[in-house]
């Protein structure tokens, strides 16, 4: 099985982002919103991380 | 004066220390989630299962690398204590010779990657199961 870059870094954010936001709050509403928080976190650290590494490179 | 140092009587009381909260994290640790489960939290335990074995799964099918117990490198100890917080799902790889890692393959790399922090996850998991076993979360 092959990931490219980013589909990888998709499923991970998803399920990592799961285990933090039902672990890290303790209402469901919280524990929502905790998620999102991480999934977006981690999303944009990526596309952040990919263009800083594209303007490196030019 | 004479018994001041053998005197045994003065014990720490074992507050909050029950079955629940030795059983919730080994079980939670053996099968990701399950630590919730027997606690009645059908659904958290649910994701926290479906989250961490899909995980690691997916690093298995991309090939990743299954660190055994050693003492060389650090971080292949490291990689060993992140793989073995799989618990169940550790065991039957190593037991089945499973993720020996095509190094190369660019996604390997990530494989090995998804199934240590599938462990370190699961020990979160652990740790949250139980702090719901002896009341400091809901």
């Amino acid at each position: 099985m092959t990931l490219n870059h980013f589909s990888a870094a998709l499923v991970f954010a998803l399920f990592a982002s799961i285990v933090f936001g039902i672990t890290h709050r303790d209402t469901v509403r919280e524990m929502v919103r905790y998620g999102v928080y991480c999934f977006v976190l981690f999303l944009g650290g990526v596309l952040v991380a990919g263009w800083a590494m594209w303007l490196l490179r030019r | 004066m004479a018994n001041s140092t053998t005197d045994k009587s003065k014990t720490v009381p074992l507050q909050n220390v029950s079955a629940m909260a030795v059983l919730a994290p080994a079980v939670g640790w053996l099968i990701p989630g399950a630590g919730h489960m027997i606690q009645k939290r059908w659904i958290r335990g649910g994701l926290l299962f479906l989250s961490i074995v899909a995980l690691f799964l997916l690093g298995l099918a991309m090939q990743g690398r299954i660190y055994r117990a050693n003492g060389g490198d650090i971080l292949d100890i490291l990689g060993f204590i992140g793989d073995v917080g799989a618990g169940a799902l550790y065991i039957l790889s190593v037991a089945n010779d499973w993720g020996q890692g095509a190094i190369a393959l660019a996604t390997a790399d990530y494989g090995t990657k998804f199934m240590i922090v599938a462990g370190l996850l699961n020990f979160i998991a652990m740790a949250d199961a139980y702090h719901i076993a002896i009341g400091k979360k809901k």
